[in-house]
């Protein structure tokens, strides 16, 4: 089955280069250039993801972001040369599933579009989740490596189940704070790399070198690759 | 003397008549219609000459014109276009002025303006018309103006005189004198009679009372003399200068200079104009000169002489002042030194055998004196009804009630105890302790309470002492004698202490003034940027003069900035910025308590520095200064502008070594990053090119697509690095800090540079209880990005490279070491300078990496140092400042873990 993409970027080149690259793993390709043609086009056309520029020429990429999320539910992936932390942590609060910064590795963008796509399709929420030799089990609260059980505090477990769920997507400090502290936590990073820290030397094989929990520079975490 | 005997020109005054002709041209012409008396038509020829003007095409417009209700003149008026005046609010009446902005801005060729005379309504920029008409030709507009002879500062007087009419609107000579061209309007007395008595000039019955009054034949006759005199010899004066222009062999006389003595009199103001009369008609220079003596000045003698100099300087003579004791030698050592060929001197009045001796002394002393130099003495006249007291310097009377009453105590006192014991020492030794006791009172009281003591001791010792006592009778001769010796010697020694004191006061004040400048030369020596010598000027004028001052500078385009630097009380209103700005531009004062803008709170000095101006200061004078005042308040401004002038001039020649700088930058940047642009592009063009042109099989295409991406992630690399560096010099690094594992750091660059690391043992040390630190992240990572890359690309495959973490009191250390290349031995300062590139370094590399790493670490409050390992290789050691928490602090005890 052929999901459909949307690219909304006024760059004849990045869409030339996104269509041909994206049609060769089996998509089907729409384009807008401009943010008024990207909505409606989200709207007639009913893409699986969207992969939209902040830099267009008639509205800011951000304010279209926000107008999709109105009612768009699926996958949104910015693709920007906008490379400040602010406006990656701004489109990511205002519902881009992922942000990737021009210059972009087309590897690396097929790997976040399936895994996007992925999690809007798979719905429903399976109570076990494995990743290789680590199993975690969201019902009984456990988590086990090799069969082994792993102690884990509440505040791990529930970080940890938060980070697998959205397995592949970069979640703000932000937003993981407010989900696992409450809102009268945000800002207070410390916790956050104080808690991963401890989840690495308790799951990682080398938590110098993590596979599972991943640092995004002055973002965020994301799971796995 | 130095005359010329020879007819050659003297080459100051070519020199001078070629300035004087430049300036001529840049500024608008002025022409004066120049009559003796109202009614002879001057208006109605200037408008004749500028119909004529008109027709040949010029741009003409009427900026004030009054017609006096003459039909003839109205008609004429009516054919220009005319600026329409402005209405001024005084006294509940509206008064209509000339419009001046508005034919500024209109800016025609040639502008008319009636009544040059004309005294502006308060409110109005200029007190003057003619400061008006200044204004005008000195934004290059030509004007047209009209003028009575009665009104010329220099004749006024001599009006009076004739007509016993005290003209008040009166205009400089000056203005009259460098006028481009004067036109003369003669009426003869019978012509202008009958126009009066036709009504052509005033209604029938003001022409009556006019006629009784001013008009009578007599005064005409004479206005009209004087008027053709005027201008009989500015003719000559014309043909003169032509002829020293042309080097024409001639009988004048050249190089003669004229000084002029004023003083606090009345009468100098006839002198003055005398003298300016007489300089006009020899063709001579001519300065005053006023001797500041010990004797000091009444409230109204210095009234008096602030209006003398002010009228010496509307007639253009030049006023310099001088102290010293001797008058004499004082005018004849100036008249040397400045190579005076006549001295004017008044002659003081003789009402006394005392001021008679000190006249001729005074004259015989001149004459002898002065040498070859001749001496005009004028006499006073009756004009003066004013007295003025005698040079006799009896101090003025300023004690106050308190002195007068304390006095009297004193010597009350004093008597009494001598009184008491007037049995032992004698009734006459008591006059020699009242003396002693006047003498003694004389030093810390006025005058006028030692009068009252002297009067007083002398009464009480006839009274009480000399016998027969309780009486004022005295019996013996000797007795009496000794009262009226007493009572002198008294008198005496009290006004002379008194002048000693009043002397050493004047020294004192003198002293202190000079004291003062030396203080502020010291100070603004030491001051550095405009900020700093603002202030110390501000807080010099407040200490010395105590005024408070505000201080506005020029700009870079040399125009007046509207900002006060230094703090200060005075609160300038728009309007405050727009008279310094006419200040800055005119170079001349204005404000309150000078002529020009009086209606300001505050008055505005021009800082004058050698080229241009520096600035303005506007100060809030209650009073004017007097002559000493301001000459030491010149000296003071004079200090502050050289200083201003200096440290413009500094940052002006700083300004030009940062361009120098940024140039020399700008060509190693341009050489550097156009080449390592290239590199890529050609690259990634060259190999795309390839793979289009032709097939290849599969493996050189995966080598050739191989290159293109190595190019690409080159290419993007030094983007970064000029995107890093241009955030740098942009100065918007301002980290945004938040906790940090160090662990992921190293992880990061790690994983970002693996494939440039593979070929190496890279290793990253981090001790267990390493804290968490705060930092901003992303700028930390492009630190240690170039730091590792930097290595990568200087050191042999193969070799370690290691990344070394710790923390100790407050500081964050990161070490990098490789066993590369190194540093070459003496360029460890300079290897994180921008565009510095190894000697030896391998080819491409902007230089650029380094210097990032030490900007971004620097915004940290980091340092960043290089040195070389001793078994080869360097190491690079970054210091950091950090906050840290303990992990284990932030843990919370696992509880329930299932």
């Amino acid at each position: 089955m052929q999901e459909k993409i949307l690219i909304i970027d006024d760059e004849v080149q990045i869409r030339r280069l996104l269509e041909i690259t994206l049609s060769a793993n089996g998509y089907k390709i729409s384009e807008a250039s401009t943010g008024k043609e990207g909505l409606t086009m989200a709207a007639t056309g009913q893409p699986e993801l969207i992969i939209l520029d902040l830099g267009l020429p008639d509205v800011d990429g951000l304010e279209i972001l926000k107008k999709l999320r109105d009612w768009y539910v699926k996958p949104i992936i910015i693709l920007s040369v906008r490379s400040a932390e602010e406006d990656i942590i701004n489109a990511l609060d205002n519902g881009a599933n992922d942000y990737l910064t021009k210059p972009f590795r087309t590897g690396e963008l097929l790997a976040r579009i399936r895994v996007a796509i992925r999690q809007s399709m798979g719905g429903d929420e399976t109570p076990v989740l494995r990743f290789g030799t680590l199993t975690i089990d969201l019902v009984n609260h456990t988590a086990r490596k090799e069969d082994e059980l792993i102690k884990l505090t509440t505040t791990e477990f529930s970080l940890l189940a938060l980070l697998a769920k959205n397995e592949g997507r970069v979640l703000t400090h932000e937003y993981i704070l407010k989900e696992i502290w409450g809102m009268g936590y945000t800002g207070q990073t410390q916790y956050l790399r104080v808690f991963i820290a401890q989840l690495r030397k308790k799951l990682e094989d080398n938590p110098t070198r993590p596979k599972l929990l991943n640092t995004e520079s002055g973002i965020g975490y994301r799971f796995g690759s | 003397m130095g005359n010329n005997d020879n007819s050659r020109p003297d080459p100051d005054e070519l020199l001078a008549s070629l300035i004087t002709a430049e300036e001529k041209g840049k500024r608008g012409k002025l022409k004066i219609f120049f009559g003796m008396c109202a009614g002879v038509g001057k208006t109605y020829t200037m408008l004749q000459t500028a119909q004529a003007e008109k027709s040949k095409g010029s741009d003409i417009i009427i900026g004030y014109i009054e017609t006096h209700n003459r039909t003839e003149t109205a008609l004429l008026a009516k054919g220009f276009e005319e600026i329409p005046r402005i209405s001024y609010n005084y006294k509940s009446t509206t008064v209509k002025e000339m419009n001046l902005d508005a034919i500024i801005t209109r800016n025609p060729q040639i502008v008319l303006v009636d009544e040059l005379a004309h005294s502006n309504t308060p409110g109005s920029r200029h007190t003057k018309r003619y400061h008006d008409v200044l204004e005008l030709l000195e934004n290059g507009i030509n004007v047209y103006t009209t003028l009575n002879v009665q009104h010329l500062e220099s004749r006024s007087g001599t009006v009076a005189q004739i007509t016993g009419t005290i003209v008040r609107e009166t205009v400089p000579d000056e203005i009259f004198e460098n006028a481009d061209e004067i036109e003369l309007i003669d009426l003869t007395p019978e012509e202008l009679l009958e126009r009066l008595n036709d009504g052509k000039v005033y209604t029938p019955e003001r022409s009556r009372e006019a006629v009784e009054n001013f008009f009578r034949k007599g005064n005409i006759t004479a206005l009209r003399e004087m008027a053709l005199r005027i201008v009989a010899d500015r003719v000559d004066r014309q043909l003169h200068e032509y002829m020293q222009n042309k080097r024409i062999r001639g009988p004048w006389k050249s190089g003669l200079h004229l000084l002029v003595a004023v003083g606090p009199s009345p009468y100098s103001g006839k002198l003055l104009r005398w003298a300016k009369t007489l300089a006009y008609s020899m063709g001579a220079n001519i300065q005053a000169l006023y001797v500041e003596t010990q004797h000091v000045l009444s409230p109204k003698e210095r009234v008096q002489l602030d209006k003398n100099i002010k009228l010496a300087k509307h007639l253009g003579i030049s006023v310099r002042i001088i102290t010293n004791n001797d008058i004499v030698k004082a005018i004849v050592d100036f008249a040397l030194k400045e190579n005076i060929t006549h001295i004017i001197v008044g002659k003081p009045r003789v009402r006394n055998f005392i001021s008679m001796f000190r006249l001729s002394r005074f004259v015989n002393r001149l004459i002898r004196y002065s040498g070859n130099i001749d001496v005009y003495i004028l006499g006073s006249d009756s004009l003066s009804k004013d007295k003025f007291r005698a040079k006799i310097s009896i101090p003025p009377f300023t004690s106050t009630i308190r002195q007068y009453l304390v006095m009297p105590l004193i010597v009350m006192l004093v008597s009494l105890i001598c009184y008491l014991v007037k049995n032992y020492i004698g009734y006459q030794v008591v006059s020699f302790v009242l003396l002693f006791l006047v003498s003694i009172l004389a030093l810390f009281f006025g005058t006028g309470p030692i009068l009252v003591a002297a009067t007083l001791s002398a009464f009480i010792w006839d009274f009480f002492f000399i016998p027969p006592q309780f009486n004022m009778y005295v019996g013996k001769p000797e007795d009496m004698l000794m009262l009226i010796m007493f009572f002198f010697i008294a008198l005496l020694n009290g006004i002379l202490t008194s002048r000693v004191r009043r002397q050493e006061e004047k020294t004192r004040i003198r002293e202190e003034r000079t004291q003062a400048l030396y203080q502020l030369t010291k100070e603004l020596a030491l001051a550095a940027g405009t900020e700093e010598v603002s202030s110390i000027a501000a807080q010099g004028i407040q200490k010395y003069f105590g005024l408070n001052c505000a201080i506005i500078l020029k700009n870079e385009q040399n125009q007046l900035g509207n900002e006060i630097t230094h703090e200060t009380r005075l609160k300038l209103s728009e309007n405050d910025f727009s008279v310094a700005a006419w200040v800055f531009n005119h170079s001349s004062r204005a404000g309150k308590h000078t002529d020009t803008l009086p209606s300001s709170g505050y008055t505005f000095y021009p800082l004058t520095g050698k080229n241009d101006n520096m600035g303005v200061i506007a100060v809030n004078q209650p009073t004017v200064f007097t002559q000493g005042e301001e000459q030491f308040w010149e000296a003071f401004i004079a200090q502050i502008s050289g200083k201003f002038e200096r440290e413009f001039l500094r940052i002006l020649a700083k300004n030009t070594l940062i361009l120098n700088e940024s140039d020399k930058l700008y060509k190693t940047l341009f050489n550097s990053i156009s080449h390592e642009l290239r590199i890529p592009v050609a690259t990634i063009l060259g190999a795309s090119d390839t793979l289009l042109s032709q097939s290849y099989p599969e493996e050189t295409r995966v080598k050739l697509y191989d290159e293109i991406n190595t190019a690409s992630i080159r290419l993007n690399r030094l983007i970064e690095n000029l995107l890093n560096m241009s955030r740098l010099e942009s100065g918007r690094i301002t980290p945004n800090p938040n906790w940090c594992d160090v662990h992921d750091l190293a992880h990061i660059i790690a994983g970002n540079l693996a494939q440039e690391l593979a070929a190496f043992h890279f290793s990253t040390v981090i001790p267990g209880d390493m804290p968490l630190v705060l930092l901003d992240f992303g700028l930390m990572e492009q630190v240690l990005h170039n730091l590792v890359l930097n290595a990568t690309q200087n050191s042999p495959a193969g070799t370690r490279i290691r990344l070394k973490f710790y923390y100790e009191q407050g500081t964050l250390t990161i070490q990098l070491m490789d066993r590369g290349v190194g540093f070459p031995a003496g360029e460890l300062d300079s290897v994180f300078n921008k565009f510095y590139r190894g000697k030896e370094a391998k080819a491409g590399g902007t230089g650029l990496g380094l210097s990032i790493v030490k900007g971004f670490t620097e915004a940290h409050q980091g340092t960043v140092t290089a040195e070389n390992r001793r078994n080869g290789g360097a190491t690079i050691t970054i210091k950091i400042p950090v906050k840290v928490i303990n992990p284990s602090d932030q843990l919370e005890k696992p509880t329930n873990s299932l």
